[in-house]
């Protein structure tokens, strides 16, 4: 137990949460490889919704500390230690991606000589798209979330127990030099991931896409934790619905933000009705994948858009807890409907898998499992962050 | 004063001390009280047991409102009354639509919200506040906080009003009185007056604005040219006309004057330069029965429609008419003769002379000669 004096009481989660997160996991983890050995094109599909998803959550929460730091927020601090246990996934990042790595081949159709050599199109695109540049932008990128990740949480951590002022201001100005760092690899990421499946297909929004998607998942995760911990009495007791109400609002300011996003990608591409572009969001309309787009719509945009419009869905926290788990799996079928029909084209059928429930649950698992472990070495509350009183003062 | 009272305003220095004076007015049971600040206060609200306000339905309501117009709108002009293809879209296009109908819900959203505030707090058609114009309100609006509690409020007595206050510790206390009500007539000659003048005066500088002072010539690069205008002033001519007269003597092309113009009994005349072939009998047979004919008849006897409503046109068939050269009639239709007009603006010289031929031809027809049968025979056998 610390001794502090802002009033934290620090307690340790119970065990269970360990416990069931290892189980989830663990079953992620078997099932998996099962799916791997059997059929491994399909478990490369199935895992790269997974991968992108826990990317979105980890890089996104490190977003959001930086913001935190960088905009001077004062009511967000208490929540900020839930941030950095998410991004604590991030070093986990360069494991999870070697999977993918393995069955480049079955994901990525610019992998194939054969394809590459009777398409000017991808043999023009070939200098950026080759495997070996690929696998640079990938560990390139994966490296430089990973040191962001250690200054932020030792900067965070150190403060703790010396309560030095100095290293908010050091994080301060490494925020300042991550924000663009961010903007950059998030962008590439996204082209790298999701875009080049098409590789034909080209946006210039996509980056912001996967962006929006990725800032707003996780602060539905950070919203959901929060509230989870705060009602158990983890949390500080100060902590309340003015807080929450905070939250909600960006909530709700990303959901349209990421629809404003969508949308404006979706109409000019309607509108200049190029073939070039159109095919893509085509093919999205074709068959079963036109269901799946409209519950896109409905998931991403119209049930968060309604439920969180008034005041007291804001204020009140079962809604907000309810709105956050929809978000995320919201966030997680948008990444569905990006990847899956990019993957099933020239003939292939499409089938649901039971890989695609395995990894989503192993996902869960995982952040259970490194939210567990983080929680038990650290304190939940940043206790000698220099805005915490101002935090507990605030009211809207 | 004599003037009603609207309440007891008192002056706070910091924001703790004001959220105070509320929490102290809500809970001593004051129901209208309001309190000013220079900036939003965080947990003002709930200071004053504010509930959450309802300003929200009315933007909800306009903003659905106005996207149902707008698309209902947008619906009718392009898809329904007048359907338009643009771009080769439906006529419905809902993405496309999609932008205007948000840009209108926000704009018809916020304008309402902003308008009903405005008639909610100054309670329209009033159009001022008993706190306008007092050292209170100047003194909120820069760098202290006040709170004023209202007459109207069941609570309110003055001295135990102002003793409550006075506890708080205020800075100051004022007095707001209603202001005294001052009348404006709508139709005061001076303002009629004043109203015109607006007018003249506005109307007036922009046109000598934009009609003079800012004038930029459009596109005249077709209407202003280097060139002389026929109908402009020259400063090249001494005469200063722009159009110039042709030199004497010009004639306009395929003209070819008439020398015996005017002349009644002129006394020699042109001869037919015409031979009497078959295609200018035709043509002249033409020309006389559209020209001549409505007067002298289809024969020439002057038996047409108008014998006896007009001085009656004369028979060419008498002598006289006969004697004449050909010129001498072609020197009447060019010139006229008696009620006859001239006819040299309708009918060409060439048509003249053959009109005089098939003239000539009806002239023979009536006044035939035995051997004439001779060599009608004589034709008929060939």
């Amino acid at each position: 137990m610390t001794t502090n004096d802002s009033g934290y009481i620090r307690k340790d989660l119970p065990v269970k949460i360990g416990n069931i997160g290892m189980i989830l996991l663990a079953s992620g983890i078997i099932f998996g490889i099962f799916g791997f050995i059997t059929n491994p094109e399909r478990a490369a599909f199935s895992y790269l919704p997974t991968f992108m998803f826990l990317l979105s959550i980890s890089v996104g929460s490190l977003f959001w500390v930086a913001l935190e730091y960088l905009a001077g927020a004062e009511w967000s601090v208490p929540f900020r230690r839930v941030a950095e246990f998410l991004s604590t996934i991030i070093p986990l990042l360069i494991i999870l991606v070697i999977p993918l790595l393995m069955h480049m081949k079955d994901l990525f159709i610019w992998m194939n000589p054969v394809a590459v050599a009777s398409s000017k199109v991808l043999q023009g695109k070939e200098p950026y798209l080759n495997y070996s540049f690929f696998l640079i932008r990938v560990i390139g990128f994966c490296i430089i979330w990973v040191i962001f990740y250690f200054i932020f949480i030792r900067n965070s951590r150190k403060q703790d127990i010396t309560g030095e002022q100095g290293l908010t201001k050091n994080n301060v100005i490494f925020s300042g030099i991550f924000m663009p760092v961010f903007a950059y690899t998030i962008t590439f990421s996204a082209v790298d991931w999701l875009m080049s499946l098409a590789p034909l297909w080209f946006s210039t929004i996509f980056g912001a896409y996967l962006f929006s998607g990725a800032v707003w998942s996780s602060l539905a995760a950070i919203t959901f934790i929060s509230i989870k911990l705060k009602e158990n009495g983890y949390l500080h007791p100060k902590v309340n619905e003015n807080h929450y109400y905070s939250l909600g609002t960006l909530l709700f300011a990303f959901t349209v933000f990421w629809a404003y996003i969508a949308f404006s990608q979706y109409m000019l591409i309607w509108y200049a009705d190029l073939p070039e572009e159109s095919f893509w969001f085509l093919h999205r309309w074709t068959g079963g994948w036109s269901l799946l787009s409209i519950i896109v719509i409905i998931t991403h945009f119209i049930v968060p858009f309604g439920a969180l419009l008034s005041f007291p869905s804001k204020t009140n926290t079962g809604r907000l807890k309810f709105i956050s788990i929809w978000i995320l799996v919201a966030h997680y079928i948008d990444l569905y409907w990006l990847i899956m029909p990019s993957l099933y084209v020239n003939g292939k059928v499409y089938m649901f898998s039971w890989l695609d429930i395995v990894f989503p649950v192993g996902a869960v698992g995982l952040i259970m499992v490194v939210f567990n472990w983080s929680a038990r070495r650290y304190n939940l509350i940043p206790i000698r962050d220099p805005k915490l009183q101002k935090a507990f003062n605030f009211r809207i | 004063m004599d003037n009603k009272l609207f309440g007891l305003a008192a002056l706070f220095n910091t924001p703790d001390e004001i959220i105070k004076a509320a929490e102290a007015a809500k809970s001593a049971g004051y129901k209208k009280f309001d309190v000013n600040t220079p900036y939003p206060v965080h947990g003002m609200d709930k200071a004053m047991g504010l509930k959450p306000s309802t300003v929200g339905f009315v933007t909800l309501f306009f903003g659905f409102s106005a996207a149902a117009f707008i698309m209902f709108f947008m619906w009718w002009t392009l898809a329904s009354n007048y359907p338009l293809i643009i771009g080769g879209k439906p006529n419905f296009p809902l993405p496309a639509f999609i932008p205007i109908t948000f840009e209108t819900t926000v704009l018809i959203g916020s304008v309402a919200t902003f308008l009903s505030i405005i008639a909610l707090y100054f309670s329209l058609p009033t159009n001022s506040h008993p706190l306008h114009d007092s050292e209170y309100m100047k003194a909120v609006s820069t760098d202290k906080y006040g709170i004023v509690i209202e007459a109207e409020d069941p609570l309110f007595n003055k001295t135990q009003t102002d003793k409550f206050l006075r506890e708080l510790n205020p800075s100051s206390i004022e007095e707001i009185y209603y202001p005294e009500k001052i009348i404006y007539p709508l139709f005061a000659p001076k303002f009629i007056l004043f109203l015109v003048v607006v007018a003249i005066l506005v109307s007036g500088s922009t046109y000598v604005t934009l009609n003079t002072l800012l004038y930029v010539t459009p596109y005249d690069w077709m209407s202003v040219q280097d060139k002389v205008n026929p109908e402009s002033k020259s400063e090249f001519f001494s005469d200063g006309f722009g159009m110039r007269k042709p030199v004497a003597g010009t004639v306009a092309r395929g003209f070819i004057p008439y020398p015996y113009l005017g002349q009644a009994a002129p006394k020699e005349v042109l001869t037919n330069p015409l031979l009497p072939t078959e295609d200018v009998l035709a043509l002249g047979k033409r020309k006389f029965n559209t020209f001549c004919s409505p007067c002298h008849g289809y024969t020439a006897d002057g038996d047409s429609r108008l014998r006896g409503q007009f001085p009656s046109p004369p028979t060419l068939h008498t002598d006289k008419v006969r004697n004449y050269p050909d010129g001498m009639i072609y020197h009447i239709i060019t010139n006229g003769q008696n009620a006859m007009p001239s006819y040299a603006y309708q009918v060409s010289r060439e048509e003249r002379w053959a009109i005089i031929n098939y003239v000539r031809v009806l002239q023979r027809a009536k006044n035939a000669r035995p051997n004439d049968l001779v060599e009608i025979n004589k034709e008929s056998e060939k």
